[in-house]
């Protein structure tokens, strides 16, 4: 029973997505507006499972004063104060009139976005800018053909897409200038190139998708 | 003692920069042409460092990026900004739209990709409430309607938008975020209220008079979509493009812009920005020159610096072959 | 000092937090990061509580009386078991369903959107584009539709790519490099706009040294 259920659970789940498409009237578009409301519900659970899941593992780390426990003690602390003023704040704003929301601004809930998960997160992503730049020197080198076309594409699309390409090119006529060298590469050959890469990824996902629904790939199910 | 000598250069530095250095700090054409050249010069340093077998460390590489895109900040050249088909093809779009049309804009991005984003998506805010469109706004990324904030607070900057006299519920409204992804598109397309009962400010759906008709996308005259990833402007084409025929335009982060001109060519955008630069041109169609322009000097001494840096790896490269 | 001022030095203190790392992995940066990771999980958690469980199933669920809502939380309820040993075998039912409701609807959007649309736009564009007459636009979209057939053949590996076929696949992955060289290009500029965004908050919003 613990995998045939799971299998029959995916194939109404999946046909019933697949027979709405088709045929958008009752009783599968009601079923499938059902579907999506559990799913849109289960979805904050299962990210609700991911932070409990954190919060577990740090809180082990803690109480087995594993290394760097103090860091899982940090992220323990962040979490709990975050969700307290988010908690709070929405408490308040549902009592206030007109109501407000937590994340409205002004509330302390927005002040922690603003001052703390904002420049924390952005900085995060910012530091690949280095490491691009780095990789660029270090690494980036057209040893074939291919690297070479795939270099020259890269400069053309750099320098076309920002205003000194233009600068650069500035003594030829506007249509042959740097920007219209990259509208032609965006336009046609990379947009050709992206083309078969989305239909190859879509016959891969439709054939997939397939074989998940009939019950034929079931490898989620081993181990049981 | 050694350990502390950084750490305090670097808070003497700050304090030097908070309270001495006279603001705001911005140099001449003059001192810009030379601190421009001194780069150039430092790279072509860096290029014979590399034949000479010398490769450059990575903090200096970092610094030399740092030092490369801070400095053009203070800079006040003007540059040309020519706009893409794709800009000029959203803006028509928009354009088109007459007063009172009902556009619902969906924030899908968070504070890392803002620097691409905001500045397009604060553009877009203070555009539509000059064209008198009304804005319903909403997230399929839980830090959307946040951002969506910020743009809002950007467009009532604008004295002609804050002449207006905006309402909240009327001209806008922010429907929040919903979990869900695709799955919330989906929903959206046979009942908005299924998936946003109330607003985010939990008002009732049916006591906002910005939303009084609006059942599901057939009532929305046009959609704009501000993509950092993953549920973004792909799964708005693939819902509510081409299962719902809704009109629909994108802004996206660089990373993701390429992967939509498959969508732009089959028609299923109307038009589309691609990061910082798609941002500045928009900004510049819609005459409000924002950020993203401002930042069109850095971004361009930034790209030149990484095509020197290949450059100068492949140069090195290639003369190490010649010499085996 | 005001609140936006105090904020103001918080972020930037967190933000040259991060970019210590840049030096060496060092405890400032560690700290920093553990605090994005917690306070990150929070803000998920809580917006998901308002806006998901609140606004989508209490509101509508519970006092709109809308009781098929139930079966989400019942879901919802036998995910969370996963974080139990003994009974984590029941979050297989909830997951059978999401994976199943997204095999589905995924199978009829890629289907339609990214192969369908894409091959008959392709086929359209070029028909289109003669019809015009414009030799920029005809030239382009033949590019295209010989870029999309060769990549899709360079993609085929169930027949060995020797000859006209393995020429055509040739031809393919020209085509991929490019679109790959402008991936790269469109990288760099996204990497370098996010570093310019906080080198901007760093200059003007904290040390207002430019307007």
């Amino acid at each position: 029973m613990k995998r045939e259920i799971p299998l029959i659970i995916t194939f109404i789940a999946g046909t019933v997505f697949v027979v709405a498409y088709f045929v958008p009237h009752s009783p599968f578009n009601r079923a499938e507006s059902l579907f999506n409301d559990w799913f849109a519900i289960l979805a904050a659970f299962a990210i609700w499972l991911g932070a409990l899941n954190l919060l577990k593992i740090c809180a082990l780390k803690v109480s087995r004063r594993s290394k760097d426990w103090y860091l899982g003690f940090v992220i323990i602390v962040g979490f709990f104060v975050t969700v307290a003023v988010g908690a709070y704040d929405g408490v308040v704003g549902l009592s206030n009139v007109p109501a407000t929301a937590f994340r409205d601004p002004g509330t302390n809930f927005d002040w922690i976005y603003r001052n703390v998960y904002t420049p924390l997160s952005a900085t995060m992503f910012a530091m690949l800018a280095f490491f691009v730049a780095s990789a660029s020197y270090r690494a980036f080198r057209a040893r074939n053909f291919q690297a070479t076309l795939l270099l020259l594409a890269g400069f053309l699309v750099m320098l076309g897409r920002v205003p000194v390409g233009d600068l650069i090119t500035g003594f030829l006529p506007p249509a042959y200038q740097m920007s219209q060298w990259a509208t032609w590469i965006m336009d046609f050959p990379q947009t050709a190139g992206q083309r078969a890469i989305m239909i190859g990824i879509a016959l891969g996902i439709i054939s997939t998708s397939l074989r998940v629904i009939l019950g034929i790939e079931r490898s989620r199910l081993e181990g049981e | 003692m050694k350990k502390l000598i950084a750490p305090v250069i670097i808070v003497v530095v700050i304090l030097l920069l908070y309270f001495v250095v006279p603001k705001p700090l911005e140099f001449s054409p003059v001192t810009s042409t030379i601190i421009l050249s001194l780069i150039g010069l430092a790279l072509v340093a860096m290029l014979i460092l590399t034949i000479a077998g010398k490769m450059i460390g990575r903090r200096t590489v970092f610094i030399f990026i740092a030092v490369a895109l801070t400095l053009p900040f203070m800079m006040n050249f003007k540059m040309p900004i020519r706009i893409t088909p794709e800009v000029q093809s959203l803006y028509d779009a928009l354009e088109q739209l007459p007063a009172g049309s009902k556009v619902l804009a969906a924030y899908d991005f968070d504070p890392p990709s803002a620097p691409e984003l905001q500045p397009m998506a604060d553009a877009f805010m203070t555009y539509a409430f000059k064209k008198d469109l009304r804005v319903i706004i909403m997230g399929l990324w839980p830090q959307g309607p946040q951002q969506a904030q910020l743009s809002i607070e950007a467009a009532l900057e604008d004295k002609e938008v804050a002449a207006k006299n905006l309402q909240y519920g009327v001209d806008y409204v922010n429907l929040g975020f919903q979990a869900g992804n695709e799955f919330v598109i989906q929903r959206m397309g046979s009942a908005f209220r299924g998936m946003f009962a109330r607003d985010s400010k939990d008002t009732p759906y049916d006591d906002i008079p910005l939303l009084k008709g609006v059942e599901n996308f057939s009532n929305i005259d046009f959609v704009m979509n501000f993509s950092a990833g993953k549920p973004g402007t792909q799964e708005w084409v693939q819902i509510a493009v081409d299962r719902f025929g809704v009109t629909l335009g994108a802004g996206n982060t660089a990373v993701q812009a390429p992967g939509m001109y498959p969508f732009l060519k089959g028609g299923q955008l109307v038009g589309l920005l691609g990061g910082m630069s798609g941002g500045a041109e928009f900004e510049l169609v819609t005459g409000e020159p924002g950020k993203a322009a401002g930042f069109m000097l850095s971004q361009s001494c930034a790209h030149v610096v990484v095509i020197a840096f290949i450059l100068i790896g492949n140069v090195a490269m290639l003369l190490a072959r010649k010499k085996k | 000092m005001g609140e936006s001022v105090i904020g103001a030095w918080i972020a930037a203190f967190l933000t040259l937090g991060i970019l210590t790392f840049l030096y060496k992995d060092n405890v400032i940066y560690k700290i920093s990061e553990a605090i994005f990771i917690g306070v990150s999980a929070g803000y998920w958690f809580i917006t998901l509580f308002w806006d998901n469980l609140y606004r989508k199933f209490w509101v509508v669920g519970i006092e709109g009386g809308q009781w098929e809502l139930w079966g989400g939380i019942i879901l919802g309820v036998m995910m969370l078991c996963r974080l139990s040993r003994k009974i984590g075998w029941i979050a297989r039912w909830p997951m059978s369903f999401i994976i199943g409701a997204v095999a589905g609807l995924y199978m009829m959007l890629y289907f339609t959107s990214n192969a369908m649309v894409q091959i008959r736009s392709t086929i359209s564009n070029l028909t289109e584009s003669v019809n015009v007459g414009d030799p920029y636009y005809i030239i382009g979209n033949i590019v295209v539709a010989a870029g999309t057939f060769s990549g899709l053949v360079y993609f085929y590996f169930s027949k060995e790519h020797k000859g006209v076929f393995g020429a055509t696949a040739k031809v393919g992955i020209w085509f991929i490099m490019v679109t790959f060289g402008a991936a790269f290009g469109y990288t760099v500029m996204s990497r370098m706009s996010l570093l310019i965004g906080r080198i901007d908050f760093l200059l003007s919003d904290w040390l207002k040294l430019i307007s």
